[in-house]
């Protein structure tokens, strides 16, 4: 297992380092800049001597290999660089905004959970029922509308029966716990809603097959008893696939929220991720790329070492 | 008595709408929307409207726009003064007993350290209006309340410079400890004092007890939410969570929130500083020839564009190069005359169609690189590739993403483009600086030299006498749509959309002007 944990641990440096490479040419292979967007995207009357002074200043002038280099040396000694947008330190830009991105995906995964296990396990249970049917319409539905839509929709909603807006600025839960969740329960359940149906599907079609195996009609032939019989052997076999969807879903949450994040006016790192591309700030969409990539392969890791606790079958070497 | 009751109505809108003086009340907090973020805090090195928005209310300036009377300046931080007969001598006398917001008193000294960091910025400090600034040859403060500036040769924008809402004026010391202060400091005179950015969210300022001017400000402080996606900032301006947002809204946002908010609300319209132009590049064949360029000048209806155009778009007015109904523009009767504005638009066609097969090009095919922003962009564009399908010209519409339109268009990397001429003030100097040639102007993107604008140009700068400098401005109107470089299509209109108990504001042509709050106040 420490062998394994170790082997898994060193690939990621290159992975990660693919994804640098990545995001560092494909940022560049677009014409323009940021220095361009910032003096001229208003009409700005900016001579050339300024914005080649600003380019200097960025290090926009040196060859894209030393670019590079001073990025990935900065990396090594933790210095993730300077918002070239702001002027800011990348690192406090985004951990201003990484708190508000974690609790919403935290609020969506518990939403998606609790009504994920429990809806698709019946759903299985009592397949082609009338629940089953009810349990998968909700399910099919989560997965045709869109989070952003659904977030439209609740605002709508809330307009125009309470004449009322979830808050425009963030307020931290140790601060003010009910205008906390008065703001972030909303997209919480518009994204939860289509994370716990792809949830609930995939626990529905694994019970299925779980309760056609040979130790679930050992089980049964024992005289286990039928609750016994689902929450000890189907569920737990079952959760597998369940916990990498869920594991998956949830990375992409930190970074995935893009649209949503602008629904809700939400300052999270979605939002963040529009702004820095669009106003081509390379240091800031380098290290979200790097921190979002960086998360992806820390929660597939735990995901694989989940399995192992999971089922204890399952040995890494 | 059915006449004095409408007198007295029409004088009651008159003073509310000026926020004038009649009970305005004192407290409250204004919430705003902004659409986008500042970057930095620094005045003179800023660009955009979501910089003026939060920014201003913590700085004076020089002068400022006298709100009703725009475009007449009145004094901000200048009591009063005189400008010599020449034009090269501009006396200021400056008001005593102000204060920054760190209780360090205001002198002349300020006002001198920061037009020469504009005017010669140090070693690291970005100056964007450098150039409004290259005829003064010298700045001096024969005493603390006095400053005199002295030009090279007369330029007839000076008071409307000294009016930027850019040129915020800094502390002298400050800037003495590092040029480079106000780029991550806000310290101004103004009269709101600076509390807090949080980044992507929102900006907090709080009255300055201290500010010069007795009473005011009203409003306890005030809170700039950034709202970057148009739905959610016309829904939070439906559910009052904020009382406005202040660069402009699409005619179908401002009926929106009419039909939903009715009498709660003001709504403000104005011709605006800003119009998409059509720009050639006169390096790519056939467009260094001005008959194929005047002839797709004149295949565009203006009159019926803006018409149908306004139900849908912020845009509305026709006009030369400067705005239509500012006071140097051109009237009605002198726009009809230059090409591409006749009423008879068959005729203009038939003409265009003419020119084309004249200059060898009768079945013309081109791209038309266009910005990705919709409002107005996108429909712009549309509107004028349909006007030159009528002439037999066939269009590709491109729409890169802003950061490769500006590249492109930059780097005449383009056939014909949709520009934009967007300033923050009526000014011919600013308006005109796109038509001058491509060696003197960093925004001319025709790239071409033309030294009978350039001398037009540099006459009309001078030329004290208004009357005279209007003369001038005609002539470079037409001398420009003849050869048709660069020809404007049609002029944006401005829309507010705020609810009723905000007071104070006045609308403008401009989205960067009038934003010091000093006289806002809240009706609750």
């Amino acid at each position: 297992m420490l062998r394994y944990t170790i082997h898994r641990i060193l690939l990621m440096i290159p992975t990660l380092l693919g994804v640098a490479v990545l995001v560092f040419v494909l940022l560049r292979l677009m014409p323009g800049d940021i220095v361009e967007l910032r003096f001229l995207a208003e009409g700005g009357q900016v001579s050339p001597e300024v914005i080649a002074a600003e380019r200097t200043r960025l290090g926009l002038d040196k060859p894209m290999w030393r670019q590079f280099g001073d990025w990935m040396t900065g990396i090594f000694v933790g210095d993730f660089g300077i918002s070239m947008w702001t002027g800011r330190p990348v690192v406090d830009e985004i951990a201003s905004r990484l708190e508000l991105s974690m609790q919403v995906a935290l609020m969506a995964t518990v939403f998606a959970i609790v009504l994920a296990i429990p809806l698709g396990t019946l759903s299985a249970l009592y397949k082609d029922s009338w629940i089953d049917q009810v349990i998968r319409l909700f399910a099919i539905a989560g997965l045709a509308v869109p989070s952003f839509w659904l977030g439209m929709v609740i605002i709508l909603v809330l307009l125009l029966n309470f004449n009322w807006i979830p808050p425009l600025t963030y307020t931290p839960i140790y601060e003010d716990p009910w205008t906390n969740l008065s703001q972030l329960i909303w997209p919480a359940i518009a994204v939860g809603y289509r994370y716990s149906a792809v949830a609930t599907r995939m626990m529905r079609s694994t019970i299925l097959d779980v309760l056609q195996e040979d130790y679930i009609r050992t089980a049964r032939a024992k005289g286990v008893f039928e609750r016994l019989v689902v929450a000890r052997h189907a569920m737990r076999n079952a959760m597998l696939p369940v916990v990498t969807v869920i594991g998956l879903e949830f990375a992409f949450l930190i970074g995935g929220l893009v649209v949503t994040e602008q629904v809700f006016n939400l300052n999270g790192i979605g939002k963040l991720f529009v702004e820095t591309v669009t106003r081509a700030d390379y240091t800031m969409v380098q290290a979200l790329v790097m921190l979002v990539a960086t998360f992806f392969i820390l929660v597939n890791f735990v995901v694989d070492l989940l399995y192992a606790a999971l089922d204890p079958r399952i040995r890494y070497r | 008595m059915k006449r004095l009751s409408v007198l007295l109505m029409v004088a009651a809108t008159l003073a509310v709408s000026a926020g004038g003086a009649y009970a305005q009340k004192r407290g409250g907090e204004l919430r705003f929307a902004v659409s986008a973020e500042p970057p930095d805090y620094d005045c003179h090195a800023a660009t955009s409207f979501a910089f003026i928005h939060p920014v201003r209310p913590h700085y004076n300036t020089l002068l400022k726009f006298d709100e009703p009377k725009y475009p007449a300046v009145k004094g901000d931080l200048a009591e009063s003064w005189t400008v010599s007969k020449d034009g090269l001598t501009y006396t200021f006398k400056l008001r005593r007993g102000v204060k920054f917001h760190d209780g360090s008193p205001f002198s002349s000294a300020d006002v001198k350290a920061t037009y020469e960091r504009i005017a010669n910025p140090p070693e690291g400090v970005r100056s964007i209006r450098k150039a409004a600034y290259a005829d003064i040859a010298a700045i001096e403060t024969p005493d603390a309340n006095t400053v005199v500036f002295r030009l090279k040769q007369p330029n007839a924008s000076m008071l409307t410079n000294f009016a930027s809402p850019w040129d915020c004026i800094y502390s002298a010391a400050k800037l003495k400890e590092d040029p480079k202060f106000p780029l991550r400091n806000v310290l101004g005179t103004g009269p709101f004092r600076f509390v807090e950015h949080a980044a992507g969210s929102h900006w907090v300022g709080r009255r300055f007890e201290d500010y010069h001017v007795k009473g005011r400000p009203y409003l306890d402080g005030f809170r700039a939410i950034f709202i970057r996606d148009t739905s959610a900032r016309v829904t939070a301006l439906q559910a009052g969570e904020v009382l406005a947002e202040f660069r402009g809204q699409s005619p179908a946002d401002r009926d929106k929130l009419v039909k939903a908010l009715g009498d709660k609300i003001e709504v403000h319209e104005s011709p605006w500083v800003c119009s998409l132009v059509v720009t050639f590049n006169t390096e790519r064949k056939p467009f260094d020839d001005a008959r194929v360029r005047r002839a797709l000048s004149i295949a565009v209806d203006r009159w019926q564009g803006a018409k149908a155009l306004s139900k849908i778009a912020i845009v509305r007015h026709v006009g030369g190069l400067l705005r239509p109904g500012y006071e140097l523009a051109a009237a009605e009767k002198d726009l009809v005359q230059y090409p591409g504005y006749g009423r008879d638009i068959k005729k203009s066609r038939a003409e265009a169609r003419r020119l084309l097969k004249e200059a060898g090009v009768p079945n013309l095919k081109f791209k038309l690189l266009n910005r990705n922003v919709p409002m107005p962009y996108t429909h712009v564009g549309v509107f004028v590739i349909d006007q030159w399908r009528q002439i037999g010209v066939q269009v590709e519409h491109e729409l890169p993403e802003t950061r490769a339109y500006i590249s492109n268009l930059r780097g005449g990397n383009y056939d014909a483009g949709m520009d934009f001429n967007c300033d923050a003030v009526d000014d011919p100097n600013l308006q005109l600086a796109k038509y001058i040639s491509a060696d003197r102007s960093p925004i001319n993107y025709g790239r071409y030299n033309d030294r009978k604008l350039d001398a037009l140009y540099d006459q009309q700068k001078g030329e004290l006498n208004p009357a005279k400098r209007a003369a001038i401005l005609r002539e470079f109107e037409r001398h420009a749509l003849n050869e048709g470089y660069t020809f404007p299509t049609i002029w944006w209109h401005r829309i507010i959309v705020h609810w009723k108990e905000m007071k104070g504001w006045y609308m403008s042509p401009s989205h960067y002007i009038n934003q010091d709050l000093q006289d806002v106040w809240l009706d609750r």
